[in-house]
């Protein structure tokens, strides 16, 4: 079997296990399922500038919440439609993630960390200062009435479900194209050497720039399919900790691989949810377990595999 | 500590509810629940209780989780809901509206729980909410948030054990006005709980002759803020303060710094001091200042027998404070509104004959058809209206001044005072 073949198959298989999940899954695990890969979208498109690109952001959750409060925003004041709003979500995560790229490139290493998380901040405060518009920490409730698509309910769990489905579909299959394209080549050689993709001749800034804006608009479309499938935009989802969760969930899945981030942000979500069953200290588990996860599987779950096993991994 | 079964004060409630429907459904339902009861009587009612033991809201968290555990002991000494037991299956949402909203999918989805409550902090509930309603899940907050009442939630949603923001700060209005003065400055946190208050308020002191001569927003991130009282007005009569969080107890010390012996009259509201020793050092500013309280911390001199009962039950002293650890300050000014809270569901759940999940709906009906609450045993903080329409509750609220280290009731605002016209009417939502 060639590498292609193995590669569609897996890819492709999970996909169509997805699917099949639809119909298997009890409607607890159902639902979560559905967050998990809106989720792990988030995770994708910050796989894209981590993984792929070699750039630490620690501001992404400026980006989930740029999609999150365009498509918001406009549904409250402008009654528009999940559609349209989906898009005016898009376009606000776009110009975010191009204004942030122009300026943060403009660092590096440590710096561009402090600046991502700098600007992240201030798109936080941003959503507080404008509480009359926005209820701050409160948030935004979205009815289910302005989360209809014609007939289709987004509210409902089958519609939810096949949505984010989809939206993981796109961010998966985008992704897995971008890093077997000569785009995502040159994208991994900077996380390599920078200098060195310099020397051959490629405009790194343009490229890291690219990686940028690819990154936060697919972190703005989760954001904004987050609020629409789930009603809700809050402030929240705009503080610091949503700038390190995607961090988390890359890490523990596998940086630099196109299934990782759904592997890391499934067994993040369940590591949480089945420990607070059991001890309030629920927190204290999650990191020892990360912390156990680091020390021997530094490379993250399908990046064990891949060192180990499946060495043809994207 | 001594568990006491409380006598017939549940009939007098229960008489008060004007249920057509549900009474109805009740009584034709009779013999079928009653043999249900008798069938199955280890089968317990699971109240599924999104409680904030991490995060911003632990300290409320603790003592919402002693109050319900109290109130559920009663309720099953007494004989339960339909003669099942009533079991509380608490999962911590860390006060965060992503894991609430997980936490109402667990409860309607994978605990099996009749119904969700206890939801405190406004962004947990306004991320949970919309989960409850389309999981169609009854979801019964204790919040004080506006939004339930503004129409923003749905039909699923109640508030029936604890007042809205709105109608709190609208009472204060007459006392502030006719006893502290007319010019008020406001001192509030510069997001929404912070707004609810500044526009609330700045039209209910217009309403009474009043005005607002100054408005100081403090950014949530603010450490300090000597910079912002020099800001205050000189004509100022009144400050009004609703600060909250950790930064409190440095505010008001810098307060104090600032204005010396000679400062306006101060008016707060106590939930910037919840959990909080009102004589620890740094607070002695705040002697002789005045504060809202949902329900008087210190067992005052004409303490009701509801009050005492409710103390003992739920392990609190005259001070306000554990009677197991008197450094641990109780949130007695909200906490009140799980008890409450707990016997509205289980009068609602008796109301509909409720048996099993198909009768969430008419649970929600029986509640909606509550009207007058008497104080009693079961309501302890004072008599109660509820409004159907808008699913949220009405009652008294206390004024209370520190003296001598103490809070005293100065001024009971009644049911009145809070009213205002209804914004939204939930029974017209379908189920």
């Amino acid at each position: 079997m060639s590498e292609t073949t193995k590669i569609v198959a897996l890819h492709g298989g999970l996909l169509v296990l997805l699917v099949t999940l639809q119909f298997l899954l009890p409607a607890y695990h159902h639902g979560n399922l559905a967050r998990i890969m809106v989720l792990a979208s988030f995770a994708i498109g910050y796989n894209v500038m981590f993984g792929y690109t070699g750039l630490l952001s620690l501001g992404h959750a400026l980006f989930f919440a740029a999609g999150m409060y365009g498509m918001g925003l406009a549904v409250q004041y402008a009654g528009a439609g999940p559609v349209v709003a989906l898009l005016a979500g898009l376009a606000v995560s776009v110009v975010v993630a191009l204004v942030v790229g122009l300026l943060a490139l403009r660092t590096a290493g440590v710096g561009f960390m402090i600046v991502t998380l700098m600007f992240a901040q201030a798109g936080y405060l941003t959503i507080l200062y404008f509480t009359t518009w926005t209820r701050g920490d409160e948030g935004l409730v979205l009815q289910q009435a302005q989360r209809t698509i014609g007939s289709l309910d987004l509210s409902q769990p089958g519609p939810r479900y096949f949505a984010a489905l989809l939206l993981f579909a796109i961010c998966f299959l985008v992704t897995l194209w971008m890093v077997r394209a000569p785009f995502g080549k040159v994208l991994i050689a900077i996380r390599e050497n920078e200098e060195r993709a310099r020397m051959l001749g490629y405009d790194v800034f343009r490229y890291k720039l690219a990686a940028v804006v690819i990154s936060g608009t697919l972190c703005g479309l989760s954001g904004a399919a987050y609020g629409l499938l789930f009603g809700y935009v809050g402030a929240t989802f705009a503080s610091v900790q949503y700038s390190i969760f995607p961090l988390l969930w890359v890490l523990l899945g596998g940086a630099g691989t196109v299934i990782g981030p759904l592997v890391g942000t499934l067994f993040m979500f369940y590591l949480i949810d089945l420990s607070s069953s059991v001890t309030s200290a629920y927190m204290l588990v999650a990191g020892v377990v990360l912390v156990l996860l680091t020390l021997f599987a530094p490379q993250g779950l399908v990046g064990e595999l891949r060192a180990r096993v499946w060495r043809w991994l994207p | 500590m001594t568990i006491k079964t409380p006598k017939s004060t549940g009939t007098t409630r229960r008489g008060a509810l004007k249920t057509l429907a549900g009474g109805a459904a009740a009584a034709t339902s009779l013999p079928l629940w009653a043999r249900y009861a008798q069938a199955q009587t280890s089968e317990p009612i699971r109240v599924g209780f999104q409680m904030h033991r991490t995060g911003i809201g632990a300290a409320y968290g603790r003592w919402y989780g002693r109050t319900t555990e109290a109130a559920a002991r009663i309720i099953n000494e007494a004989g339960g809901i339909n003669g099942r037991p009533l079991e509380i299956v608490a999962e911590d949402d860390g006060t965060d509206p992503k894991r609430g909203a997980e936490v109402v999918e667990k409860f309607a989805t994978q605990l099996k729980c009749d119904i969700g409550y206890g939801t405190l902090f406004s962004h947990v509930v306004a991320g949970s909410a919309p989960r409850a309603g389309e999981l169609k899940l009854p979801y019964f907050i204790v919040s004080e948030g506006h939004q339930l009442a503004s129409g923003g939630l749905n039909r699923y949603t109640v508030q029936p054990g604890i007042t809205d923001v709105k109608s709190q700060v609208k009472a204060m209005a007459p006392f502030v006005a006719s006893t502290l003065g007319k010019k008020v400055t406001m001192i509030f946190p510069d997001y929404a709980f912070g707004h609810d208050h500044r526009d609330f308020f700045s039209e209910a002191i217009e309403a009474q002759g009043g005005e607002v001569v100054a408005k100081l927003a403090i950014p949530p991130t603010e450490t300090s803020f000597t910079k912002y009282f020099p800001k205050i007005p000189r004509e100022t009569e009144v400050i009004y303060h609703v600060m909250v969080g950790p930064a409190v107890l440095t505010f008001v010390k810098e307060m104090g710094e600032f204005f010396g012996p000679s400062r306006p009259e101060m008016f707060g509201f106590i939930d910037s001091l919840e959990a909080v020793d009102i004589s620890s050092p740094g607070l002695e500013f705040l002697e002789g200042t005045y504060f809202w309280e949902g329900m008087p911390r210190y067992a005052q001199a004409d303490q009701t027998p509801y009050d005492k009962f409710f103390r003992e039950q739920v392990g609190v002293d005259a001070n306000g404070a554990s009677v197991a650890d008197p450094k641990d300050v109780a949130t007695y000014a909200h906490m009140f509104a799980c008890w409450e809270t707990l016997f509205v569901i289980k009068a609602g759940m008796e109301a509909a004959g409720y048996q099993s999940f198909k009768d969430r709906p008419a649970l929600i009906e029986a509640v909606e058809a509550m009207t007058e609450m008497p104080q009693s045993n079961e309501h302890p903080q004072g008599a109660k209206l509820f409004n159907g329409k808008t699913h949220q509750v009405f009652g008294p609220q206390y004024i209370s001044q520190v003296t001598d280290g103490k809070l005293v009731v100065k001024h009971t605002a009644s049911i009145e005072d809070t009213l205002y016209p209804d914004e939204t009417d939930y029974t017209t939502q379908s189920f």
